[in-house]
């Protein structure tokens, strides 16, 4: 099993995986539901060990596994748990509105996708591994999830751009240049963490000034 | 025997003539529509065969008596103007055996007078076509536009066709001006404005650039490209059908010409992101040409709208045209430059075609907008046939000739991969993407627009007392269709004949591989990278479906009942429940809301006489030409200072000028 | 056409003539395979046989409002499917009508019969008929842009319009994982939902006014010439199905005429289809009917995925 998976052919799998890392921010963008927003992510997120998985095998860094195996249970397992939760305290089960409708919302997307592979270009002709062209991706993933973020009026979803620009971020480290120092990771993983927890505890601060979780009533709070 | 130049020119100045003649008797039909109108056909006809010829000699040149002491018009025919003059004479042929039977008193100006604009208008294209110096070329131009501004305005009577002849004439003199300016960039200093001076000289980059842009605004303001596209849904649909029809085939691509003569032939050398500014330019023309079509509800409007949109493919093919030529590749730069040219004759046979079976629509049923139209394909089943091969040509479908030229364009857009540009490479196939939107946009208007108007049944009761075409217009409307159908049948044959003309602008032609293959199936590059034989597409459709209807006959029986139409069970049905014409474009305006500026008005649930209103208007309008005009008013608002109105102070500024001049001279 | 051969031409007339007699087969297989994951009995295979036996026997009734391009179009619409499944090739490469329409006309071949059958459509002049075209003018400006991307992308991997070229330098390439085709298959599959009018974006089995497209176009028609519509509309699923099956599965297509190669593919060709019909009930089954004013969307989103093909083609691969 191991023979088959040649250096070629590992290449190729982890450029499939770039691809299906794409395909998901671009559904997360196009969806309309918040349940399936938080399938979604999970799925990137397994997508993510997939790749960090495969390219440990490729490299023979075995630290990666435990990255691998980090992602597996922090963001498909215990993330989209919090979430859940989440949305069943708050009682939160609508359709996202979004600020421009989705058509037009997925025409920037484009014009983004089309930015983020150009900026890349350059760099990755100075990176020496077989997956170079993965930074565009990784780099257009990110854009994507800041698009999500900024068209998103609900306050649930902006958090999942939020995290989802983080999955973008990491596959940028681990597939373009090979992963980064076990440290740095643990202290990123931990951050999200501590992060998605504090905002979960805005969101019931806000349910409670406001009565709702439109992010448009946050503009009343401005000097009149 | 006489040189093609010599024949061409003596047309010209017989459409000259029998223009003049029309004020003989200004307002006899019989003298007009029968006699000098046929004429001016023939004459069309015959300019149509003198270019076929000269299409493929060599090019001849010569200078006349007439214009300024130092500067005489110099005129020369070579396979760039002999392709547009082919169109032109085809066209104008058509275009005058319809106008014969159209003609009729009336309508705001005699006969004879509408004559003499005619032939003018044509003459002067004429001579736009084979000018070789800038002053021949602006005295052409400007008198194209004066005359197809008078025949604009052949209705002087109604405030609308007034505005909008003055809309076509302002943008038309912004465009001249450009044109002006940038024949005076091109002649680089050396003060000799013919073309061969401007051929030989080398200009800077920069000059260049400045001479292109100039080129594109001044030559794009006639061709309708955004945002200088105002005028023609206005113009076009005030004109009478005839002179929209020549208005949009010939009148649009005489710039198309300037714009490839300015750029292939008299500035030597190309910058690629000229080619990739023509390409923007040209995709949002077409997307926006195409996206209002969808939403009119005058059928002229809907093909004005609809020539933007063809007008923006050229320019699509121009850019890529331009872009292969900077970056040294002559055979794909060939590829798209008949894509381009192919398409202006296309365009020109199904629009002008259109144009005049909504002519004579108009003519029996007296209604412009499609909502009072419906059902037409059983009282005028000429019009309505041969309208059919127009709309499906329009559409781009196979095997007509508008499939042929998007075949060609589709085809040059997938060899962008070769270009070394790497962002060209990834943005262009995002261009494929939206020329392909476009063109299936056209599709949905062309079903618009002959569902509403021909098919099903009438919207008003009149209309059944609209009568076919007269045997002139019948005549015309069949040249016309058999054009369509042989340009789309027979498109290795007009390559070949392209091909002489993109030999001389880009260096290379398509002829090595168009020569390898067969005849009948056109192989731009290689046969086995793509080909297309429309010949055998048709036959083999035609094949099937003939056998499909002699098997049914043959082993069943080919009984048919008529019955009145299935209602679902509600007795009421009449023609106003059918989609109007704003029902049918609803789609397209909810997808593309954001190219539109609309305005509705809803009834509430407690008016008594509920109302429902939407106004589409172009937001181009609003944005660029409303704050201009705006700017205007004001600066004329602080020269206005000047005007005191009272003599001596009059008097006080030519004192003043007369001393101020004497102080310089001195 | 320099390279005609008469095993070429018989190879040729062969799958032209498999593909019109097994078009109402894959019909009726998607139909009894809903009915089993339903677990109902279903109709039968050959269900659509005996129906099309049945409406080529009666009398065609005609409104009286039609004209002939009424009684002109389902001939025309046969016409045309059949021409589409001559260029595409099911068991083999070597066609010789192949070079009469590469992929770009093969979609201006279905543009054309969409725009036949609208105008039929709004022929009769009731409010069904023109409901019905402009619901299917709707769906088709958008899905015949992603279906070209969708065939560009293909032809950008292997340098060639030509379906029958495509064909072969796919199935000949080196096994390697193209990640443009995987979104354009993606996209090819949303498009084939939405030109074969199936669940998501139209219901095959309903006649309400609400929710129909194709069959709102087809309800003046009775008789052969209901048959012939309905033949062509099976013909329409076998080609998109084959032309599915030919870009992204194409092993087991033969590349050179011969009878022994062609026999061979047959069983595959089959194979890949009953495969294909079961996941298209299992996807209908699963799948509720779109608004349609969502179909743009859903549309939308396959052209943007074709046209992110291109890009990750241009990206990834070159």
């Amino acid at each position: 099993m191991t023979a088959l998976l040649t250096p070629a052919l590992t290449g190729q799998i982890i450029n499939l995986l770039a691809a299906v890392l794409l395909l998901l921010s671009f559904a997360m963008l196009a969806q309309r539901r918040i349940l399936s927003l938080i399938d979604l992510f999970a799925a990137q997120g397994f997508v993510l060990a997939l790749s960090t998985g495969f390219v440990a095998y490729a490299t023979g860094q075995s630290h990666l596994y435990w990255s691998a195996g980090i992602t597996l249970g922090l963001k498909v397992v215990l993330l989209p748990l919090i979430l859940h939760r989440l949305i069943r305290r708050l009682d939160v089960k609508w359709d996202v509105e979004t600020l421009i409708n989705i058509p037009t919302t997925m025409l920037v997307g484009i014009v983004l996708v089309i930015l983020a592979f150009n900026l890349a270009q350059p760099v990755s002709e100075l990176a020496g591994t077989v997956t170079r062209g993965t930074l565009g991706i990784a780099l257009a993933s990110v854009l994507l999830a800041f698009l999500m973020m900024i068209t998103r009026s609900k306050a649930v979803p902006q958090v999942i751009g939020f995290l989802a620009m983080e999955n973008g971020l990491f596959f940028a480290a681990t597939a373009a240049t090979y992963g980064m120092p076990m440290v740095v990771e643990l202290g990123i993983a931990l951050d999200v963490l501590i992060g998605v927890i504090i905002l979960g505890v805005f969101f019931f601060q806000i349910r409670e000034r406001f009565d709702s979780l439109d992010i448009h009533h946050l503009e009343k709070l401005k000097e009149e | 025997m006489f040189s093609s130049l010599s024949v061409v020119l003596a047309i010209a100045v017989a459409w000259l003539a029998i223009g003049a003649l029309g004020l003989v008797r200004p307002r006899s039909l019989g003298w007009v529509a029968r006699v000098l109108f046929p004429l001016g056909a023939v004459l069309g006809f015959a300019l149509a065969a003198v270019a076929l010829g000269a299409i493929a000699e060599p090019p001849t040149a010569a200078v006349a008596p007439l214009g300024l002491p130092d500067l005489p018009f110099h005129f020369r025919l070579d396979a760039l103007s002999a392709f547009f003059l082919l169109l032109l004479g085809a066209i104008a042929g058509g275009v005058s055996l319809f106008a014969a039977g159209y003609i009729r008193p009336g309508e705001g100006t005699p006969p004879g007078l509408q004559c003499l604009w005619y032939h003018l208008f044509l003459a002067a294209m004429a001579f736009v076509l084979v000018a070789d110096d800038a002053y021949g070329f602006m005295v052409a131009w400007e008198s194209m536009a004066l005359a197809s501004f008078f025949l604009v305005t052949s209705d002087h009577r109604i405030a609308e066709i007034r505005r909008a002849g003055y809309l076509y004439l302002l943008v038309a003199h912004i465009g001249a001006i450009a044109i002006l300016l940038c024949f005076g960039v091109l002649q680089g200093g050396t003060d000799d404005y013919t073309f061969a001076a401007m051929r030989s000289v080398k200009l800077a980059p920069f000059w260049a650039t400045v001479g292109f842009l100039l080129a594109l605004f001044g030559f794009g303001a006639k061709a309708g490209i955004l945002p200088l596209h105002v005028w023609l849904p206005e113009a076009h649909p005030a004109a009478p059908s005839p002179v929209s029809a020549l208005m949009s085939a010939v009148m649009l691509k005489t710039a198309v010409y300037g714009m490839l003569r300015v750029t292939f032939d008299l500035l030597h050398t190309q910058v690629w992101w000229w080619g990739v500014l023509a390409l923007a330019v040209g995709l949002a023309t077409a997307l926006f040409g195409v996206v209002f079509s969808a939403v009119q509800s005058d059928m002229k409007r809907l093909l004005a709208y609809s020539s933007i949109e063809n007008i923006g493919f050229i320019v699509v093919g121009f850019g890529l045209a331009v872009t292969f030529a900077a970056y040294a590749m002559p055979v794909l730069a060939a590829l798209a430059l008949t894509a381009t040219l192919y398409h202006c004759l296309n365009h020109a046979y199904f629009k002008s075609l259109l144009f005049l079976a909504t002519g004579s629509v108009l003519h029996a049923t007296r209604q412009r907008a499609l909502g009072k139209l419906g059902g037409l394909i059983h009282r005028m089943p000429w019009v309505a046939w041969l309208a059919l091969v127009g709309a499906l040509a329009t559409a781009g479908l196979p095997p007509l000739n508008g499939f042929v030229s998007e075949w060609l364009l589709l085809q040059a857009f997938l060899f962008t991969p070769a270009l070394p540009n790497a962002y060209l490479n990834m943005l262009i196939p995002v261009a494929a993407a939206a020329v392909v939107l476009a063109a299936a946009l056209s599709g949905y208007v062309m079903v618009k627009f002959y569902g509403v108007v021909f098919l099903g049944r009438p919207r008003e009761e009149r209309l059944a007392e609209a009568h076919d075409a007269g045997i002139w217009e019948r005549v015309a409307l069949v040249w016309l269709a058999v054009g369509c159908v042989a340009l789309g049948i027979l498109p290795v044959q007009l390559v070949r004949l392209i091909d002489f003309v993109t030999g001389p602008l880009i260096g290379k032609t398509l002829s090595e591989a168009a020569a390898r293959s067969h005849w009948l199936v056109l192989a731009p590059i290689d046969p086995e990278r793509a080909s297309y034989s429309p010949f055998l597409l048709l036959a083999g459709i035609a094949v099937v479906t003939a056998l499909a209807w002699l098997a049914v006959r043959q082993f069943y029986h080919g009984r048919i009942r008529r019955a009145p139409p299935w209602d679902c069970g509600y007795p009421l049905l009449n023609a106003r429940m059918q989609d109007t014409a704003e029902g049918f474009g609803q789609p397209v305006r909810q997808v593309f809301a954001p190219f539109f500026r609309e305005e509705r008005e809803l009834p509430s649930p407690f008016d008594a006489a509920p109302r429902y209103r939407v106004k589409i208007e172009d937001p181009l309008w609003y944005w660029c030409y409303v704050p201009i005009a705006g700017i205007v008013e004001k600066l004329t608002g602080l020269v206005t200072v000047l005007q005191r109105g009272r003599i001596s102070i009059y008097l006080i500024y030519s004192f003043g000028t007369l001393l101020v001049l004497l102080f310089l001279v001195r | 056409m320099s390279d005609f051969s008469w095993s070429g031409a018989i190879a040729q007339a062969t799958e032209l003539l498999l593909a019109v007699l097994l078009a109402p087969l894959l019909a009726g297989w998607v139909n009894q395979c809903r009915a089993w994951l339903q677990n109902r009995t279903g109709p039968g295979v050959l269900r659509p046989y005996f129906v099309l036996r049945k409406l080529v026997a009666k009398d065609a009734i005609i409104a009286d409002g039609a004209s002939p391009l009424f009684r002109v179009t389902p001939y025309v619409l046969f016409g045309c499917m059949c021409m589409a499944a001559a260029i595409v090739p099911t068991l083999g490469t070597d066609l010789p009508y192949a070079p009469v329409a590469d992929a770009i006309a093969l979609v201006g071949i279905l543009a054309l019969a969409r725009v036949a059958m609208a105008l039929a459509a709004m022929d009769i002049g009731t409010a069904f008929g023109s409901l019905g075209a402009r619901r299917e003018m709707m769906v088709g400006f958008l899905a015949e842009p992603a279906l070209l991307m969708v065939l560009f992308t293909a032809s950008l991997i292997s340098h060639t319009t030509s379906l029958a070229t495509v064909v072969e330098t796919l199935s000949h390439k080196e096994f390697a994982i193209y990640p443009s085709l995987a979104f354009a298959g993606v996209a090819f599959t949303m498009v084939s939902l939405a030109e074969n009018a199936r669940i998501p974006i139209d219901n095959p089995a309903t006649h309400l006014e609400l929710t129909m497209i194709h069959e709102a176009m087809v309800l003046e028609y009775s008789g052969r010439h209901l048959a012939l519509i309905e033949w062509a509309a099976s013909l329409k699923l076998f080609v998109y199905s084959c032309i599915g099956i030919a870009l992204f599965f194409p092993f087991g297509i033969s590349g050179g005429g011969e009878a022994l190669g062609l026999v061979l593919a047959l069983p595959a060709l089959v194979g890949k289809l009953a495969i294909g019909g079961c996941l298209l009930a299992a996807i209908e089954i699963v799948s509720a009917k779109m608004r349609i004013f969502r179909a743009p969307e859903f549309l939308g989103t396959a052209f943007m995925l074709a046209v992110l093909a291109l890009l990750v083609h241009a990206l990834l691969e070159s």
